[in-house]
């Protein structure tokens, strides 16, 4: 699994080069100018009723500032017009998107282009360039139980239609595109959709998450055509364990950005506010589990850099790393959340505050490609060789 | 090793080359015993006279105390310490017993101390005739060390100490202590004063060392019952209230963060460590040998998930340690404070997860032959609270992360 020979071929900085640290440094003023934290409030919190539904809210304007930036292309290849860049750049990337907690299709988007570079075919290559060209993806495969196996998609194509539903797909209200998993004669096989496909009904979830929208994809005899077949027959799943890393550091690295944000808020916090006469940090009640906090986020970026280095350089520890990962930012989120909500005491539990949006950004995030405990026991058959 | 040629002085190639000729055939052969790997561990006098005389001829030939001057016995070079330790350990040599002499005594006597005290004894501290300890922590003052009520009395040119010091390591062989001493009660950080005092021989016979025994059974430090030790004005460091000051100095050095390198050697016994894929993961491997309702410990899922967050976690401190030093990504300081609490916390509950695993074999001790893994776990956890306590608790470590990379206001 871990070769020792290979290890030896990593970049000791993980390949964290001056592309990677200008992309990220772009990023960060991106979100400082367009996205501080009282303008995410007005945006994503504005109504506090859920009942009538959910509303997906997103700002446009910001949106096509990351499309202008290229943001979508950063992983598609060179030849297909994209900017290639490495799995470290994209993870440094998409952390100041968690940590500005961004409404939109981005992480969704990038994770379908490492499953189309994974495909390998004309018609996976055609849906790259449609990604280098702007448009927006969103990957859905999952069956009515939040399954994240491969092979769990109910969803059935046969004599050119597709019939059933699809579950728990991200951002679904904002993409143009899906790429979805459905089961020709039984086999998985992955197919692209737009948005607007005659057919196809967008049903949206009501969720916690104020930042993302969720919701199921019901398919009534919807017609396909052959070009929109993006796998090779009988390669999909082995594609999709391809992307898997990718899937997963993707996530880790929204998830790490945000706990950043929750830690640096909390401090903050800590350092003004006043209780008995002294300031919230000075007593090690507060002071203790913002420290335990850091150290868990520090660790879980640890990980995070460690697995998109293995992607860029040592793809047969990718997916090891990767699960290492994902359980590590959960680790560090589910404490951290709670703690960002519980040390603003009274007004972490109102809707005025910020954390809150956060700590359901984080819960969302926790669930997505399977919580910590799913990612051990993942962990344990990939070492012990058991499934 | 073409790398640190490129980066050494003409003075440090040199002397580099010198050490690799000297080492080629002056390291001694293997003791009758295991071999040591930190001069904490001395604990007999048969380890000290192998060790002592290790130390004594690497001194003779220049590899200990290179960068202090020739007049206080060092070797009167530039930055070449660094070299002397990186030639010593790649040629596995023994380690030294005098750690707390080289290392926190000798710099801190170096900026503080006269003239005199400075010809007089760092010459021997180096050679390892004489062995020194560290008299800080006290029953009443561990991790508030301002706080030491040992009390040195003036009278006239002379010092009376009256006090009790405790975790003392190797203060059994000890001929000399460094002393954090209160000469003032009314003033807390001005109050202390910093001294090298005798503790044994006819200098320092009203000094008493008992032995402490730890939480594994074993010996290793001591604690010292001082009764009107009378000592010379001569033995104090820099001045009187400037006692706290001097005490950075030392614990800057016990860090490795202060401007003298430590002469230090080691590498003797250890083989070659491959690079063990996660498979080999010591935990891991146990937990598949151990046996839990029938099957494999492994088997059973609340054991794997465990191990595995051990596993994770011991991946983690890696990459951890290779995640700080890249520019742009990670804020060095942040995560090298981070260093101890993170590795002593993670050493404690891999113990633990240990002990679950073994179930009621985990209740033999090291010193039964039928004990899984030799014992090493329940020694393992025991002596763990000995890392997550010394040298700045994990509260005290939290405390650091909360002020120092937080901001947030000082506990005291």
């Amino acid at each position: 699994m871990s070769g020792s020979t290979q290890r030896a071929q990593q970049p000791k900085n993980f390949g964290f080069d001056a592309d990677a640290l200008a992309l990220k440094d772009v990023a960060a003023k991106l979100f400082q100018d367009n996205l501080p934290i009282h303008t995410l409030h007005a945006l994503v919190a504005n109504d506090s009723d859920l009942q009538n539904g959910f509303v997906c809210h997103w700002d446009e304007e910001l949106w096509k500032k990351v499309v202008d930036l290229g943001w979508l292309m950063v992983a598609v290849p060179e030849r297909l017009g994209g900017m290639q860049m490495s799995a470290v750049a994209v993870a440094s990337l998409v952390e100041q998107v968690g940590q500005a907690a961004m409404p939109g299709p981005l992480v969704p988007t990038l994770g379908a282009c490492y499953i189309l570079d994974a495909c390998g075919t004309d018609n996976a290559d055609a849906a790259l360039s449609l990604i280098a060209s702007g448009h927006s993806f969103s990957y859905g495969a999952s069956n009515q139980h939040g399954s994240w196996e491969h092979d769990a998609s109910e969803l059935t194509f046969e004599e050119g239609k597709l019939s059933g539903t699809l579950y728990f797909v991200q951002d679904a209200q904002k993409v143009d595109y899906f790429l979805i998993n459905a089961k020709l004669d039984g086999e998985t096989t992955l197919i692209v959709v737009p948005a607007n496909l005659p057919g196809l009904t967008i049903q949206p979830d009501t969720i916690l998450d104020l930042t993302r929208d969720q919701a199921s994809l019901k398919f009534d005899q919807a017609e396909i055509e052959e070009s929109q077949i993006v796998s090779i027959p009988g390669k999909a799943i082995e594609a999709m364990n391809t992307a898997l890393p990718a899937l997963l550091t993707l996530v880790c690295a929204d998830m790490c950005g945000a706990a950043e944000w929750q830690l640096q808020t909390t401090a903050e916090y800590a350092r003004t506010r006043k209780q008995f006469d002294r300031n919230l940090g000075f007593f090690q009640a507060v002071k203790h589990p913002l420290a335990d906090f850091m150290v868990a986020i520090d660790l879980a970026r640890s990980h995070l850099y460690n697995a998109v280095c293995a992607i860029d350089h040592e793809a047969g520890s990718a997916e090891q790393f990767a699960r290492m990962a994902k359980s590590a930012a959960n680790d560090a989120a589910g404490f951290g959340s709670k703690k960002s909500v519980q040390l603003h005491g009274g007004i972490g539990f109102t809707w005025e505050s910020a954390v809150h949006i956060y700590l359901k950004r984080q819960l969302h995030s926790q669930t997505l490609w399977g919580d910590a405990a799913y990612q051990r026991q993942k962990l344990a058959e990939l070492i012990l060789g058991t499934s | 090793m073409s790398e640190n040629k490129k980066k050494d002085t003409p003075e440090q190639e040199a002397f580099r080359q010198y050490c690799r000729e000297w080492l080629a055939d002056n390291v001694p052969e293997a003791p009758p015993f295991k071999p040591l790997k930190s001069g904490a561990e001395v604990a007999t006098e048969e380890h000290l006279a192998y060790y002592g005389a290790w130390q004594k001829s690497a001194y003779d030939a220049g590899l200990v105390g290179c960068d202090y001057p020739i007049e206080y016995g060092g070797g009167g070079k530039t930055r070449c310490q660094s070299v002397a330790n990186q030639e010593m350990l790649k040629a596995k040599t023994p380690i030294m017993p005098g750690a707390i002499g080289l290392g926190m005594a000798a710099p801190t006597i170096y900026f503080h101390g006269s003239e005199e005290l400075k010809r007089r004894l760092l010459p021997k501290l180096f050679s390892c005739e004489e062995i020194w300890c560290q008299g800080f922590s006290e029953p009443g003052a561990g991790s508030d060390l301002a706080s030491v009520q040992t009390f040195a009395e003036r009278k006239g040119d002379k010092w009376i100490i009256n006090g009790h010091k405790v975790w003392t390591s190797t203060a059994q062989f000890a001929t000399w202590m460094i002393l954090l001493a209160r000469t003032e009660k009314s003033d807390k950080y001005n109050g202390l004063t910093y001294f090298v005092v005798p503790i044994k021989s006819e200098l320092g016979k009203s000094v008493t060392v008992r032995p402490l025994i730890k939480i594994t059974g074993e010996t290793g430090f001591n604690e010292e019952i001082f009764d009107n030790l009378e000592i010379d004005d001569a033995y104090r460091l820099d001045d009187v209230g400037k006692g706290w000051q001097v005490a950075m100095t030392t614990l800057a050095h016990e860090r490795g963060a202060g401007p003298m390198t430590t002469p230090a050697s080691g590498g003797q016994g250890i083989t070659e460590r491959k690079e063990t894929g996660v498979r080999e993961f010591g935990l891991l491997k146990l937990a598949q040998t151990c046996m839990r309702n029938g099957s494999a410990a492994i088997d059973d899922p609340v054991i794997r998930d465990k191990v595995m967050s051990m596993l994770i976690r011991q991946v983690g401190i890696k990459q951890h340690r290779r995640l700080r030093s890249v520019a742009g990504l990670a804020d060095y300081q942040r995560l090298a404070l981070q260093d101890k609490l993170l590795s002593t916390e993670y050493l404690q509950e891999a113990a633990a997860v240990a002990l679950e695993v073994e179930g009621v074999a985990g209740t033999l001790s090291n010193f039964d032959e039928k004990a899984p893994d030799n014992g090493k776990w329940p020694l393992a956890y025991l002596s763990s609270f000995g890392s997550t306590i010394a040298a700045g608790t994990s509260e005290i470590q939290r405390n650091i992360l909360g002020e120092r990379v937080l901001g947030l206001d000082k506990s005291k």
